[in-house]
């Protein structure tokens, strides 16, 4: 999706971060294009885009679906505590000495973080609808703000999605195996050395 | 299988595998059931974008899938009481000229003729000159045109409703399935559905933004049809005809493009 939207936006791309006249970085320099071989692929991206478009929104729906009958929403939904600790746990993974709140299955940053993600799923899939049909979906392009800023929400929510990536892969990383291997596995081993001297 | 003494087979039992062994063995189902997953990606997507197609058009299983998502639209959300945003004119947007397609012959607007050949007629085409047009009710409105590239301008146009022009010029065409529209020269053409040209925001225009059309807007008739992309909204048209044909020709369908391209 994240592709085949890249060429679509090539087509049009006007956003930029800066003050007034001065462009601080432009979505996107040339070099980003000319790496990802993006431009003249419009047509191409759009029908990828809208065929795609089906197993993000079938996919989000069998995650959300899956995790509210299995009850595993209860692992991932922030607390009223979250907040407060997610900064705790944020401060602390970027070098500062505060000591971590009690960790469960996922840390109350982690909780705000996938709730977060499945919640700009939506959203993605809402703007992306305004964009695709704004004269069928009036109301809905209307409640965005109108076509445009349609555009600007569902760009935006796309950049959140990257920054959400790299930031996980780094965390991934710097977890290590046993996490990793948790990942894979769906399970996690405690107290393995107790366990073998029984 | 071991047999005991009185001859009926023993279950065999593995013994308790420990935590740390049955770890590994997730591990490893999971990494197995990564790389199906991986495989069946990539299968998948060749799938998908195999299949002989003209150069510069779209594989024919995504065509067929744009196609699907036609379908949907037409029986679900679209409907002709459904109008795009209209603006005040305040709200009107600095023109971009984007597409000199078919307009390469001069056009005098005194020779100009709109040929019409309606549904299920063989005989000669209507022709129709600008002050014949006039004569229909006249239509203003201010929309936001929105290019297939993204961009987007409030333009106002004026000009005549197509269904108006269709029950006037054309009785009994409303029904056909299709209409198809071609510069005079031939070099540009649109095919759009009959629901969406009947939509009472579909007009034929000879004033863009309280002037005459000028050339390059596609003097001294063109389709806007705000329910579609502008690629639908052809400039200078030399002729209508209402076709039998689910899907006409169309330029920039044969280059890849969605046919339907609704909004």
């Amino acid at each position: 999706m994240i592709a085949s939207g890249t060429m679509i936006y090539w087509a049009y791309d006007p956003y930029k971060v800066g003050i007034s006249g001065f462009t601080l970085f432009h979505f996107f320099p040339d070099w980003f294009y000319n790496a990802t071989q993006v431009p003249h692929k419009l047509a191409l991206g759009m029908a990828i885009h809208f065929a795609f478009a089906w197993l993000f929104a079938i996919n989000g729906i069998a995650y959300l679906v899956y995790t509210v009958v299995s009850g595993e929403w209860r692992e991932l939904a922030p607390d009223r505590k979250a907040f407060r600790e997610a900064i705790q746990v944020t401060m602390h993974d970027l070098g500062f000495k505060v000591p971590l709140p009690p960790q469960r299955r996922y840390n109350a940053a982690q909780r705000i973080t996938y709730s977060s993600i499945i919640l700009m799923g939506g959203l993605s899939l809402v703007t992306g609808l305004a964009i695709y049909k704004p004269a069928q979906l009036y109301w809905l392009a209307a409640f965005l703000g109108g076509y445009e800023w349609a555009r600007f929400e569902h760009f935006w929510l796309t950049m959140g999605y990257v920054a959400f990536f790299v930031i996980h892969i780094v965390q991934v990383i710097r977890a290590g195996w046993p996490n990793f291997r948790a990942m894979v596995s769906g399970y996690d081993v405690e107290g393995v050395e107790a366990h073998h001297a029984d | 299988m071991p047999i005991n003494k009185d001859g009926a087979t023993e279950k065999r039992v593995n013994p308790p595998l420990s935590a740390e062994e049955q770890l590994r063995r997730r591990t490893r189902r999971g990494f197995i059931g990564l790389g199906i997953g991986a495989a069946a990606a990539i299968g998948g997507w060749e799938w998908l974008m195999s299949g002989a197609h003209e150069e510069g058009d779209i594989p024919p299983r995504l065509r067929s899938i744009l196609q699907a998502n036609e379908s949907v639209v037409r029986k679900t959300i679209y409907s002709n009481d459904n109008l795009a945003k209209t603006y005040p004119a305040s709200a009107i947007g600095e023109i971009k000229v984007n597409g000199e397609l078919g307009m390469d012959d001069d056009v005098e607007p005194g020779e100009w003729r709109l040929e019409v050949v309606p549904f299920g007629q063989s005989g000669p085409a209507l022709k129709l000159d600008l002050d014949d047009l006039r004569r229909l009710p006249r239509h203003e409105e201010t929309i936001d045109f929105k290019c297939i590239e993204g961009w987007s301008t409030v333009t106002q146009f004026a000009g005549a409703r197509f269904s108006d022009f269709t029950a006037k010029f054309a009785r009994g065409s409303a029904g056909a399935p299709s209409v198809s529209m071609e510069t005079p020269d031939g070099e540009y053409y649109v095919g759009l559905d009959m629901h969406s040209a009947l939509h009472p925001q579909t007009l034929l225009a000879w004033e863009m933004n309280g002037e005459p059309l000028e050339d390059e807007h596609g003097a001294p008739l063109r389709l806007v049809i705000p329910v579609k992309y502008g690629v639908k909204s052809i400039k200078r048209i030399g002729k209508v005809e209402y076709v039998g044909e689910r899907r006409p020709d169309d330029y920039w369908a044969e280059r890849g493009y969605d046919w339907y391209a609704g909004l």
